[in-house]
């Protein structure tokens, strides 16, 4: 990590994982009709500490090995249980995911606006305002 | 990570078109619910789209991304056509028998309510989405 990177915190692993979040999220609602599909979506606690502690990451031995840490790969995806399940086999349920979009749209936001402040200080400290 | 949000745009959009092709079924279905015909197989067969996710080659089930969804085949039902005994009717057999398609009426409209939420879902996951894309936009501004 440079130190630019350690400036802005956390925020740019979460704002990632809120990406890979709606996307998971979205998926689910296109497919509120598909039968035999299974909801899916990522645990943040456990992500957001696999992101963040560095020693869980691989190492790469050589300079030409692929770099699959990060971006290439994502928060492993796991499977919703529905409380109340279909008979076709579709394990969406349309409040939960409306509700877990919503969330995770809003919680996007507050970890861009965070970014903003932070990149706001570093400019001021630079400039010495 | 702006590309990765472009994708979940894609992949609301692919509902966008399933629901169309499936709002365009229930239309065909009722519109010809009282078609009239002289035998089983010249009756309308009601229609019936089948949904499946999409998934890319390289990804099968496997990935970590969302899959999209896509209306893999528009079936005809099997049901067989509605028989009714009207001997004055001018498109009725020999024995005097007339044919409609088996639409159920209620399940069609329920097609419609399902397809219609299904799409203003889309839309507004669409609408949160560059909502989201326009924030980022404008990080460090």
């Amino acid at each position: 990590m440079s130190g630019l990177d350690k400036a802005f915190g956390v925020s740019p692993q979460v704002l990632a994982l809120r990406t890979q979040k709606l996307n998971l999220l979205s998926a689910n609602i296109a497919n509120a009709s598909t039968p035999d599909y299974k909801a899916r979506d990522i645990d943040f606690r456990a992500a957001m500490s696999t992101a963040l502690n560095e020693s869980s990451q691989l190492k790469r031995t050589h300079e030409q090995h692929f770099d699959i840490n990060g971006a290439t790969s994502g928060a492993p995806v796991k499977y919703r249980v529905p409380s109340q399940a279909s008979v076709d086999g579709n394990t969406v349920e349309m409040h939960r995911e409306h509700t877990a979009f919503m969330e995770n749209a809003v919680r996007y936001q507050a970890s861009a606006n965070f970014l903003d402040s932070k990149i706001r200080a570093l400019r001021t400290a630079i400039k010495g305002e | 990570m702006i590309m990765s949000l472009f994708n979940a745009i894609n992949i609301s959009a692919t509902n966008l078109e399933a629901q169309t092709i499936r709002l365009n079924t229930v239309s065909s279905n009722l519109a010809n619910a009282n078609s009239v015909s002289g035998s089983e197989a010249d009756t309308y067969k009601p229609l019936e789209p089948l949904f499946a996710p999409m998934l890319n080659q390289a990804q099968m089930g496997m990935s970590n991304e969302g899959a999209g969804v896509k209306v893999t085949a528009v079936m005809e039902s099997n049901e067989p056509a509605n028989k009714e005994y009207m001997p004055g009717h001018p498109l009725a057999d020999e024995e005097g028998f007339i044919y409609t398609p088996a639409v159920d009426q209620a399940q069609e409209a329920a097609h419609m309510m399902d397809a219609s939420q299904a799409y203003k879902s889309s839309v507004e996951a669409i609408n949160t989405t560059k909502a989201l894309i326009m924030r980022t936009l404008t990080i460090g501004r």
